[in-house]
């Protein structure tokens, strides 16, 4: 029977390699972020200045709402990750830090629901 | 760490400024200007593609905003971050799997970002103004 605590069995034992979890998504989404960005920008530039009905014309497209939504996944997550590690990196108050995380967190998870929803909506009309 | 006024008279290490810039450290923080930049790209984003769901008029309006000299430039710098992100990212990936650490495959792999950032943001710059010029 072991008798030590729980605390004694764990220490030295390094991390649980749950902080792998964040490097492996930022990686993940950063790889998948290569064609669609590429897709994204030489797509959208022949948008420029067009009306509604060209716009959503283009949304709606074939396959162009599932890649618009992996997009918007992609880059918010990705994007939320990495202002992640500059907040952790430089904001040094306690306080401060919390709070911004906590905005971002939020932020990117509002942002990214309303574009999805938006895609979803300009695809089926409404 | 958390305390931070314990440790206040510790001596520091020499930081960052004492360093001549390089092109190692000037694209590692230019990384993650571009990816600060981008995040506002993505709010801009958002805001572009929820407007079209508030009909014509909105949608005009904000495709003016846009189109607007200052919005051009916001979206230029947007084009040219995200290029340069993108090639510093592809190179970041090649240090995972462990290629490209030598001093001279980093300055090479550095320039190489850097001429596929312009590259990309003036054939996008060609692609839009012809676009625009021809229809």
């Amino acid at each position: 029977m072991e008798m030590r605590s729980h605390l004694g069995r764990v220490r030295g034992l390094g991390s649980s390699n749950q902080g792998i979890q964040r490097w492996w998504m930022q990686r993940l989404t950063g790889v998948a972020l290569v064609p669609l960005c590429l897709w994204f920008v030489f797509s959208v530039v022949g948008l420029a200045g067009a009306d509604l009905a060209t716009v959503t014309d283009w949304v709606g497209r074939h396959f162009n709402p599932v890649l618009l939504i992996l997009f918007i996944f992609c880059i918010f997550h990705h994007g939320q990750l990495g202002l992640q590690e500059v907040i952790e990196d430089y904001v040094h108050a306690e306080s401060v830090k919390v709070t911004s995380l906590i905005l971002v967190k939020f932020g990117a998870v509002l942002l990214g629901a309303s574009s999805a929803f938006a895609v979803i909506r300009l695809t089926f009309g409404g | 760490m958390a305390n931070s006024k314990a440790n206040s008279s510790r001596p520091l290490s020499p930081h960052l400024q004492v360093y001549r810039p390089q092109i190692t450290s000037i694209l590692s923080i230019t990384h993650r200007m571009t990816g600060i930049a981008l995040t506002g790209g993505a709010v801009l984003f958002c805001y572009w593609i929820t407007s079209a769901t508030y009909g014509a008029e909105t949608f005009a309006s904000a495709q003016a905003v846009m189109g607007s000299w200052f919005g051009q430039l916001v979206l230029w710098g947007m084009v040219f971050s995200l290029f340069f992100h993108l090639g510093n990212g592809v190179r970041h990936l090649g240090w995972d799997v462990g290629w490209g650490y030598e001093l001279d495959k980093l300055r090479i792999s550095g320039w190489l970002t850097i001429i596929f950032a312009v590259a990309m943001t003036v054939l996008t710059l060609v692609i839009a103004y012809s676009a625009a010029g021809g229809g």
